[in-house]
């Protein structure tokens, strides 16, 4: 029972951890319908160099709000330079591009800081809190972690329901050609979309790599992780990659907790194929009408 | 028009080498090919070294596994980050087999392209449903949730060390390395072939028809889902024989022989080859081969720490694997289609059309035969 209660609360915090990256993969999709496979190398990277940062004494928070506004940059360059030229081609093209970007950043970590797996500070304590006499397996930066997805994802959605910048967000992502005609500046608000999802990936990064074995490749499986997550979701909706998310987590922590390690990426996979089979759209995702 | 010149007779003296006509039966004719092949290959490989030799191998089975990814990309538009994970199935069957019977060699690599064949099959039924981008998703995490299966048996997989494999003896006196180095020649061969007359049949046409239109395609009475899995087993059934093959120049079969940035590399070597087409697969195999020399080359030009070296080729082939995306998506195969429509069509009468390189993925000719 013990184990149980650790794995769940483990896969909980996790999970968290890849709704923040399915986040930033929806944003992307919702804008661009393009599925950025370089998100977790992105964020690698703004990780990395707020690891240099704190390497000159700046301060964690300082280098924590240094990473996302790097992460924001970062996403709306991506897109101004290597996402608009493939704009009407195939929708292989993005896959390969991201691909491409994905090896070059991941190449330049390598080149840069090495390959051996460095350390990166928490915000708080990692060891579990105590409740009346038992040690649980949730510590303050898990709930840290917990809090900071949660705020991100609010202010998404405050963004999106409740401002005329989501509203005119949701209307060129949904119908650009008229949204242009309507005066909406269509291609500035790709670019924003990429950009929180630049922030929204560097999040993950930071939280990821107190946990981790904290290395240029260290976002791989989490990226994959994120993707499943985003796909239970339906790839459209913020609060469907926060539920794939933690379904995610938790069904990786169980197989991980049960059966060893090494099985959780076939445990994803198998959850993946599931989602897919059973419900291609996605759970929160209306079925779209099939264009001919 | 104005008449033509003496200087344009002497061309069109020439011009009848260009117009000069294979059969035009599709299995004699790569059977020529591939003859051809074979005499080109067998001088070369009794001139170089062992070590050429040795590479030589490695780019015969680079160009079966880039192949049956180019069919799956560039034929049926499927895309599949997840070939060198077949490779690794491939591997690791025959390795088993090797270590656990006494069979004959071509069984075993039978049962390699087998086993990885049925891997594809189940990676993808699913896979049918889904387009492009999910695909890729997919087949990621397959990429990456393959190697931790053999850790975990590692009493089975043989762990970290791995499993030996033995290339059979060689007849007569010839040199070990070009002994390998011909089988994986002929194994290529044998693949480009079937590969190039299946293009051409009804299940080349019917991928093709999958790839630009699925429901166009479905009317016209094609099974899609059918389809789709079809070329996604052939894909994975090269991909197998690779991995077999790889598995022999290396001598032992591990997991670190079969990581992620395999499969995102013979994706890219793909691209850059010329996705769709099969020639394009041998400048990407040359590329996959020799770019990690040349950029070690490279980087001792320009003083390059060690540590730097070693990343400077994926660097460099992420880099090019993006330029060449969004400026020239053809690859090289295609770079090479267009140059030489321009040599033959100034050589040949004037007035003669110039087909456009088309824009299609693949840089397929528009002008396919339809029959």
């Amino acid at each position: 029972m013990g184990l149980f209660i650790n794995v769940t609360l483990d896969g909980v915090s996790n999970g968290m951890i890849f709704a923040a990256l399915a986040l930033a993969l929806v944003l992307i999709f919702r804008a661009t319908k393009i599925i950025n496979f370089a998100q977790g190398a992105m964020a690698m990277m703004t990780t990395f160099l707020a690891s240099s940062l704190l390497a000159q004494d700046l301060g964690y928070w300082w280098a924590f709000v240094a990473a996302l506004a790097i992460g924001f940059v970062f996403g709306a360059l991506v897109e101004r330079v290597l996402i608009r030229p493939l704009k009407g081609k195939s929708e292989l093209n993005p896959v390969v591009v991201t691909i491409g970007l994905l090896v070059v950043l991941e190449g330049m970590a390598g080149a840069i800081y090495g390959n051996a797996s460095r350390g990166f500070p928490a915000a708080y304590s990692q060891s579990g809190i105590t409740i009346g006499h038992s040690k649980i397996a949730f510590s303050h930066f898990d709930v840290f972690i917990v809090v900071a997805v949660l705020v991100l994802m609010i202010a998404i959605l405050v963004l999106f329901r409740a401002t005329t910048l989501g509203l005119r967000m949701r209307a060129s992502a949904f119908a650009g050609e008229i949204s242009r005609l309507l005066g909406v500046r269509v291609g500035m608000l790709l670019t924003l979309g990429w950009a929180l999802a630049g922030v929204a990936g560097s999040l993950a990064g930071l939280l990821v790599a107190p946990t981790s074995s904290f290395s240029p490749y260290y976002m791989d499986l989490v990226l994959v992780y994120a993707f499943t997550a985003a796909v239970i979701g339906g790839l459209e909706s913020p609060v469907g990659a926060l539920i794939g998310g933690v379904i995610t987590g938790l069904c990786i922590s169980y197989v991980g907790g049960y059966l060893g390690s090494g099985l959780q990426p076939l445990g994803a996979l198998v959850l993946l194929m599931v989602a897919l089979m059973a419900r291609p759209e996605g759970i929160f995702a209306r079925p779209p009408a099939r264009r001919v | 028009m104005t008449q033509p010149g003496p200087a344009d007779h002497a061309l069109d003296n020439i011009s009848w080498l260009w117009r000069l006509r294979l059969p035009t039966q599709p299995l004699l004719r790569h059977l020529i090919f591939a003859l051809c092949g074979v005499g080109i290959l067998y001088l070369l490989t009794s001139l170089l070294s062992p070590y050429n030799d040795y590479e030589v191998g490695e780019i015969a089975l680079y160009v079966i596994a880039l192949a049956g990814l180019s069919l799956l990309t560039g034929m049926n538009g499927q895309i599949s980050l997840g070939n060198g994970a077949f490779m690794a199935v491939g591997a690791y069957t025959m390795a088993l087999l090797m270590t656990h019977t006494q069979l004959n060699f071509i069984v075993e690599l039978l049962a390699a392209i087998g086993a990885a064949a049925v891997m594809g099959l189940l990676i993808g039924i699913p896979a049918t449903r889904l387009k492009g981008p999910y695909l890729a998703g997919m087949t990621l995490l397959f990429a990456l949730a393959l190697p931790p299966i053999a850790d975990k048996w590692s009493t089975t997989f043989g762990g970290d060390q791995g499993l030996t494999t033995t290339v059979p003896n060689a007849p007569g006196n010839i040199n070990p390395e070009e002994w390998l180095a011909w089988i994986q020649i002929i194994g290529a061969l044998i693949t480009l072939v079937l590969l190039a007359n299946l293009i051409q049949s009804r299940f080349g046409r019917s991928f093709r028809a999958v790839r630009d239109d699925e429901i166009a395609a479905s009317l016209t009475g094609i099974h899609v889902a059918r389809t789709k899995v079809l070329a996604f087993v052939i894909s994975a059934g090269c991909a197998g024989l690779a991995g077999g093959f790889l598995g022999l120049s290396t001598g032992v079969v591990n997991t670190g022989e079969f990581p992620l940035t395999l499969s995102i590399q013979l994706l890219a070597a793909m691209v850059l080859g010329g996705t769709g087409s099969l020639m394009g697969m041998l400048w990407g195999a040359v590329l996959l081969v020799y770019l990690p020399q040349w950029s070690t080359s490279l980087s001792g030009y320009f003083n390059l720490g060690s540590g730097a070296s070693a990343y400077l080729a994926t660097i460099i082939f992420g880099a090019v694997l993006i330029v060449v995306m969004i400026a020239a998506p053809t690859g090289i195969q295609g770079g090479l289609r267009w140059t030489w429509r321009h040599i033959s069509g100034s050589m040949s009468r004037p007035g003669a059309v110039i087909p456009p390189v088309s824009e299609l993925p693949g840089g397929q000719s528009p002008h396919v035969p339809m029959r």
